[in-house]
């Protein structure tokens, strides 16, 4: 491999860094499946069959995976974002989708526990929801952008209280939406066989897509994360672009609220996207982006929060207890950071250095 | 009295700011919300409660003083006590046993995280935060559910109470109750005592605040930054042990939601009492009052009738968010004026 890309120049330098870039969450997906292959054989099969409603709907492990990974996947795109321009991670995140989940329920449900019907449309109901999570990212990101504290610490402010504050919007009561048009945010939409979050997060990646393609959004982060004082002098305004990727994910979060609560068409305060900071930031560090900022890789990103969800997947069919999966998460991250460390990684080009003019020497 | 107020030093500053503040609180609590507040057993009690936390807070300064962060201290604290409680209560172990154990695992800990940040140079955040979620998981492991430890001799040294000769009170009956410390706050005053002591006249403790302030200069002035950075993060994680004791000798069981938010009131707690963020400033006895003002305002949520649980947690997160910003704004302050 490496020889390869030596003799064909800088640009076959580039193109090998962007394809090992790429390679990092695609070559652990492909361990993962052949592993989940061997343990279970009936792991790929897909089938259609009717739902509880009578609807004929996809189901399988992967149609589970691809499922459930939704909202990781949404919030990967978020936190991406965060990530290469302040050089930190969102550590707020659960407790937004919390705050942000409760607003939906609020709104639906007009402060009573379980009215029969819904009190206000959905999409009132969802659009209050990203104003509120505009806002919890808008905290976040005046925090960080003008008031200069690094990301982790500013986020771990809503870390804490999120979740309070998500109880105390609801005056601490569970409500329940019965109306079964709501479900079918975390459901099926009737007629069509694919679960619907897995089309939100088609739809966002989409969206993110073009809105890379055709603004100068993603030069601007890479810039700004690769270095602020040089982004300034170059017109930018690295304050303004940092608070922006702050906002951008607490719209992310909005989303990922709405099906995290329509699945279960209620909340708890304490449980609902648990740990699931920990999840998105390893889902960015596995896509082979730098968690102190600057360029970043968007589609491996995503991939990596599918991994993720393949991986919490593969560990509860291992019969792991759930309060548990955190440590197993956490050895993979360090594992992770260590590899890519710098002083890690010079010792290894080092180590390949060596091992070439030996190489030579047999030639 | 302005001269005086801009020669003082970033950390004589801030623990002044804090002193003043929890002083200012503590009478506000005494004048509006009674006699309560008082009694000297009411001070106690918030030490003894707090006295883990005071420990665990102590060990975090002194990294944020080397401009680093360590979020594992309340999985860490989570882990000992699970730990212990097995040990006593499922292994046979003794109380020898257990405290070696709580410091070994702490200890463990804070080598492995200042290898990975001293010497990998990965950042703290992401490495500590992993540990965070590491020792969680690893609580759950040990054991899933909790429960009260039995052990005969644990039992006597969670209930010996040390009386405080004058401090007691009458009840409404009229029998005088002396005022008591548990075991732990002795812990917790010697180690505030023997760590201001190395920060403030110790070589070894002014290296802490010289590679905080400014990691080149140190490296000029000929000291190990890596091998600083790394102690540091290895006193932490044998205080969190320690800490992690103290808080089982407390609660006196083991379960995986115990400690859970330590890391964050710890952090808030350094925060308040001068440490700064960006290293380089901070100081042991601003922590202490740091520790007192947060639990002092958790009391008084809960007087003024807000005992839901959710107001304690949204008034911490505004004390550390209003103390931030102040923090933020004076930095730039001072800049600006120099």
């Amino acid at each position: 491999m490496k020889n390869k890309e030596k003799k064909s120049g800088i640009g076959g330098l580039m193109r090998g860094l962007v394809r090992k870039q790429i390679f990092i969450p695609i070559a652990a997906l492909v361990i993962l499946t052949i592993f989940n292959y061997i343990m279970d054989p009936t792991f790929f099969k897909i089938t259609l069959s009717p739902n509880s409603l009578g609807y004929n709907v996809l189901s399988g492990s992967i149609i589970t995976i691809l499922d459930n990974g939704s909202e990781l996947a949404i919030l990967a795109i978020g936190m991406t974002l965060v990530t290469a321009a302040s050089g930190g991670q969102d550590i707020s995140v659960g407790a937004t989708i919390a705050i942000a989940g409760s607003v939906i329920l609020r709104i639906l449900c007009g402060g009573q526990t379980s009215p029969d019907t819904l009190q206000a449309p959905v999409i009132v109901a969802f659009l209050v929801a990203c104003v509120a999570g505009m806002l919890a990212g808008a905290f976040n990101g005046a925090l960080v952008a003008y008031f200069r504290i690094q990301p982790m610490i500013a986020t771990l402010i809503l870390f804490t209280a999120g979740r309070s504050i998500g109880a105390w919007i609801n005056n601490n009561t569970l409500p329940v939406v019965k109306d079964p048009s709501f479900a079918v945010y975390g459901g099926f939409i009737p007629g069509i066989a694919v679960p619907t979050p897995f089309l939100i997060t088609v739809a966002c990646i989409i969206i993110i897509t073009l809105v890379l393609k055709f603004t100068t959004l993603g030069l601007y982060t890479q810039s700004v994360g690769i270095n602020e004082e040089s982004s300034r002098l170059n017109g930018l305004n690295p304050a303004f672009i940092k608070f922006l990727t702050f906002v951008i994910l607490g719209l992310c979060v909005a989303v990922a609220a709405l099906i995290k609560v329509s699945r279960i068409s209620s909340i708890n305060y304490s449980v609902i996207a648990k740990d699931i900071e920990m999840d998105a930031i390893l889902a960015v560090a596995l896509g082979g982006n730098k968690l102190s900022g600057g360029k970043f890789n968007m589609a491996a990103s995503i991939i990596g929060a599918y991994v993720i969800q393949f991986l919490t997947t593969t560990l509860y069919a291992l019969k792991v207890d759930a309060n548990a999966l955190p440590a197993y998460k956490a050895v993979v991250v360090i594992a992770l950071v260590v590899l890519s460390a710098p002083s890690v990684t010079e010792k290894i080009s080092a180590l390949g250095k060596k091992m070439k003019p030996k190489a030579k020497e047999v030639a | 009295m302005k001269e005086k107020f801009k020669n003082m030093s970033d950390t004589n500053l801030l623990l002044t700011i804090t002193i003043v503040i929890f002083f200012l609180m503590y009478i506000g609590a005494i004048l509006f919300l009674g006699e309560g507040f008082l009694k000297p057993q009411a001070f106690f009690n918030i030490l003894n409660s707090q006295a883990a936390l005071i420990i665990t807070s102590c060990g975090l300064s002194l990294v944020m003083i080397t401009g680093g962060i360590d979020i594992s201290v309340g999985g860490v604290v989570a882990l000992v006590s699970m730990s212990c409680a097995v040990l006593l209560d499922y292994k046979g172990g003794n109380i020898a046993e257990a405290i070696l154990l709580a410091i070994g695992i702490g200890l463990a800990f804070g080598i492995v995280q200042g290898f990975l940040v001293a010497y990998l140079d990965i950042q703290p955040f992401i490495v500590t935060l992993a540990g965070m979620f590491f020792a969680r998981g690893l609580t759950t492991i040990v054991h899933t559910n909790p429960f009260n430890v039995e052990h005969a001799g644990f039992i006597a040294l969670k209930d010996t109470r040390i009386y405080i000769p004058g401090m007691g009170s009458f009840n409404k009956k009229g029998v005088y109750i002396p005022a008591y410390i548990n075991i732990g706050v002795v812990v917790a005053i010697v180690v505030v005592i023997v760590l201001f002591c190395v920060l403030r006249w110790s070589k070894a403790g002014r290296h802490f605040y010289a590679v905080g302030g400014n990691r080149q200069s140190a490296l000029m002035l000929g000291i190990n930054v890596k091998r600083t950075v790394f102690a540091s993060h290895v006193m932490c994680g044998l205080l969190a042990g320690i800490a992690g004791f103290v808080y089982f000798m407390y609660v006196g069981s083991g379960s995986p939601a115990h400690a859970s938010g330590m890391e964050m009131n710890a952090i808030a707690s350094s925060i308040i009492g001068g440490t700064l963020l960006t290293g380089g400033v901070g100081n042991i006895i601003g922590t202490l009052f740091g520790v007192l003002s947060l639990s002092t305002i958790q009391n008084i949520v809960q007087s003024a009738g807000l005992d839901q649980a959710w107001w304690t947690n949204i008034t911490i997160a505004a004390m550390l968010c209003l103390f931030l910003v102040i923090q933020s704004i004076v930095m730039a302050r001072k800049k600006s004026a120099e």
